[in-house]
């Protein structure tokens, strides 16, 4: 009895070897051979320092950047997560009017009605790096104005958000969508 | 136009299921070893070095034997790397030691493909753990649940004998030849798309605005793949499928999603292969099919209605932007009917229809496809059910494939479709009714109850997905759901076990004109509404009392 059970371990030893440890080893040296920028996060560096990750939204307060989707974490993926809130919560509907109300504030908007969702509701990872194209566009007036652009400026930054759409995969699957970070840091290079 | 990607979906869903199914049936036959001399090789040396006699079948108690405890000695292993997680190597954030109850808790998890998770991944475990000890279960009870569906399939084609196969040559094959191969092709595709795959520590950012970010990284890549592929479903990092290093791009998710039905829904047309009823594993099929895609069109359009307190349709609480609702509905909808439980949506903020659906999957025993394995043999006990209702109404033996269904068979089968569900029901009541139990809902009304409700519905079915907002890391709940976790996953495999080693030493009669046909569309019928009445029966007052009268009150503007 007992030399089976040694048995047993022995096995499960050797198959935790396979798949604990060879498996995973030959994937990661795979993937640093032939993806070596995907794999390790798509961290953008600038000056030799990390500003951040293109899959991972971050901050953005002042006027003169796009604004990410609402986050529950504070942007913060340490750890990631949503709300969790109930399609019936008080808490979910204050969020949503109060939400509604400063986007249109800030982004000299007068009709409450056709604000895109995901700008109204939280994410689902608290990091999501993406907007819609309409809220980008959206957004276009105050990042203008609080950059002072003028008419030229302005009519880079049109082109500049319709070139950072990112089409569905394969042309139907999923969302179009505006990567927030890559977005703002071409934004800063508008002259 | 949305849609079309619904429709690809399902179409490729149907097209590669037979491929992949007579591909695993041509592994466990042993075809392939013969076919590709090289690989056989490596098999026997693998045999000959672990002194595994590679010839010699087992009964049922001598494999049940060696499931068991090869289960054990994974759990006993993993809690432990757990419980010294800070003495191990591969630790770069310097976490600590993982608490008992919840080390506990996610090692019963893993070990019984449910991952069910009260922990956050990029927090709490160090990489070590993640792949010595996580990744390998992920592979382990994936092989362990198609085993014991290849033992049901033997017993049901073998006569008078009682050797059932051999344990630790299907654990071989099925990492071996199905599940290594296809993980490791699936994982470079999502490293390619931008899921992480590194041991390099967690990056600080200095953001644009100044502030610090910290980055969690990892070796994910190789654990999504099995993750979706095992129906496991247990998140690298906390957000699951949703965190962009899991699931980047809508088309890493449009694989995810597939990889999470293909294995359950090839496994069918295995099963007809190797048992000789192809049109049997038909009828299951479309049995599935029907019900997942039932399923799948209420939980669109009570996500598309207008909700009555946003005056909009189509809420975005929860979800990621890249997906958008529709891939949001039909993954909760997939993760739920095959027992996967991974999410790249939070399920607490679907709409209650939505989650009714996903409650539904989970509560008729992880059936509609279901666990890869474990699926296919509790659809089997439902046929078993069903063959012998039909026999009682025309007064003859119910017999399936040839093999006489007796009392004995009877009683196993309603053990295992009864202890699940009342791990649910009981379970669920026990926690509303102390003080641990209730302090962890994190809203009251209708939602709070779906809350425990949802959590031991998807201990139970071995699902692992979760109304997140429950407190569920607690010593309560840890040991309970683990308690159910277990009961969930050895209560019917060991009835099943049982079954089939009545089974195989029956004799197969050859079928006569009174017999009831199991692969017609009537039979299908049939067996649709036993699923359906087991389940309705038994969850309908618990479903009116969570996610339909969150409904009703929602939609009077009462609100919690």
């Amino acid at each position: 009895m007992l030399r089976k059970f040694f048995h047993i371990i022995i096995i499960f030893t050797a198959f935790t070897l396979i798949t604990g440890v060879i498996y995973p080893v030959a994937v990661k040296i795979l993937a640093s051979a032939f993806f070596p920028y995907s794999s390790s996060g798509k961290i953008i560096v600038k000056d030799d320092k990390a500003v951040g990750s293109e899959l991972i939204a971050q901050n953005f307060e002042s006027n003169k950047y796009f604004h990410p989707r609402p986050s529950s974490t504070g942007y913060s993926a340490m750890p990631s997560g949503a709300s969790n809130l109930a399609q019936s919560s008080i808490m979910l509907k204050k969020l949503f009017y109060g939400r509604r109300q400063s986007f249109c504030e800030e982004n000299f908007i007068n009709s409450t009605n056709n604000i895109p969702a995901e700008m109204l509701f939280a994410s689902a990872s608290g990091v999501d790096p993406d907007i819609s194209p309409e809220s980008a566009f959206m957004q276009a007036d105050r990042v203008a104005k609080a950059r002072n652009f003028n008419l030229s400026e302005k009519n880079k930054l049109m082109a500049l958000i319709n070139k950072m759409i990112e089409k569905p995969g394969m042309g139907f699957i999923g969302m179009p969508r505006v990567n927030v970070l890559l977005l703002n840091i071409e934004l800063d290079k508008i002259k | 136009m949305e849609f079309l990607q619904l429709f690809v979906f399902l179409a490729l869903l149907i097209i590669l299921s037979p491929l992949l199914g007579h591909y695993i049936a041509s592994v466990i036959s042993g075809e392939i070893g013969l076919r590709f001399k090289t690989l056989g090789k490596i098999e026997n040396a693998f045999y000959k070095f672990l002194k595994i006699d590679s010839e010699v079948e087992m009964d049922w108690k001598g494999y049940l034997f060696n499931l068991l405890m090869f289960n054990l000695a994974g759990f006993i292993f993993l809690l432990l790397i757990q419980l010294i997680q800070a003495y191990l190597p591969f630790n770069p954030q310097h976490l600590g030691n993982v608490e008992l109850s919840l080390a506990i808790n996610t090692a019963v998890s893993f070990v019984t493909n449910t991952n069910w998770q009260s922990y956050a991944g990029e927090t709490t475990l160090s990489y070590f753990v993640q792949t010595v000890g996580l990744t390998v279960q992920n592979f382990l009870s994936a092989a362990t649940g198609i085993s014991v569906l290849f033992v049901l399939i033997r017993s049901l084609t073998r006569k008078n004998s009682s050797k059932l196969g051999n344990f630790w040559t299907d654990m071989t094959k099925t990492t071996f030849y199905i599940l290594l191969p296809l993980s490791l092709i699936f994982a470079l595709f999502l490293v390619s798309q931008g899921v992480v795959d590194t041991f390099r520590p967690y990056t600080e950012a200095t953001t644009l605005e100044g502030a610090r970010q910290v980055i969690p990284l990892g070796p994910a890549a190789s654990q999504v793949a099995i993750k979706q592929l095992g129906t496991n479903g247990g998140g690298f990092f906390n957000a699951n499928s949703a965190f962009p290093f899991e699931n980047p791009t809508p088309l890493s998710n449009f694989f995810e999603m597939l990889a999470i039905l293909l294995i359950p829904s090839s496994l069918v047309f295995t099963y007809g292969r190797l048992t000789g009823s192809k049109k049997g594993a038909l009828a299951i099929f479309g049995v599935m099919l029907f019900l997942f895609i039932a399923g799948l069109t209420v939980s669109i359009i009570s996500e598309y209605s207008t909700n009555p307190i946003f005056k909009m349709g189509g809420l975005m609480e929860g979800k990621e932007t890249r997906f958008g609702v529709l891939n949001s509905v039909i993954w909760s909808t997939a993760t739920t009917a095959a027992s996967n439980g991974s999410v790249n949506a939070m399920q607490s903020s679907l709409s209650p229809f939505s989650a009714l659906v996903s409650l539904f999957n989970m509560q008729v025993g992880e059936i509609i496809f279901g666990g890869v394995g474990c699926g296919l043999y509790g659809m089997v006990l439902f046929i078993f059910l069903t063959v012998f209702i039909s026999g009682l109404m025309v007064g003859r033996t119910p017999e399936y494939l040839g093999k006489k269904i007796d009392a004995y068979e009877i009683k196993l089968t309603i053990i295992a479709i009864i202890l699940p569900n009342m791990v649910i029901l009981l379970f669920t009541a026990i926690s509303l009714i102390v003080k641990s139990g209730l302090s962890g809902l994190s809203t009251s009304g209708p939602h709070g109850f779906t809350e425990a409700l949802y959590a031991f519905s998807s201990a139970a079915g071995n699902n692992g997905s979760a109304f997140a907002g429950l407190g569920a890391n607690t010593v309560f709940y840890n040991l309970l759901i683990s308690l159910g976790m277990l009961i969930g996953r050895f209560g019917i495999l060991i009835p099943v076990m049982a079954i089939a080693g009545n089974l195989v030493q029956k004799n197969i009669t050859p079928p006569s004109k009174g017999t009831l046909r199991t692969d017609t569309p009537l039979f299908a019928l049939l067996l649709t509404g036993i699923i359906i009445i087991v389940g309705a029966l038994t969850f309908f007052p618990a479903l009116s009392l969570g996610p339909l009268l969150e409904h009703l009150l929602m939609h009077k503007g009462i609100l919690f």
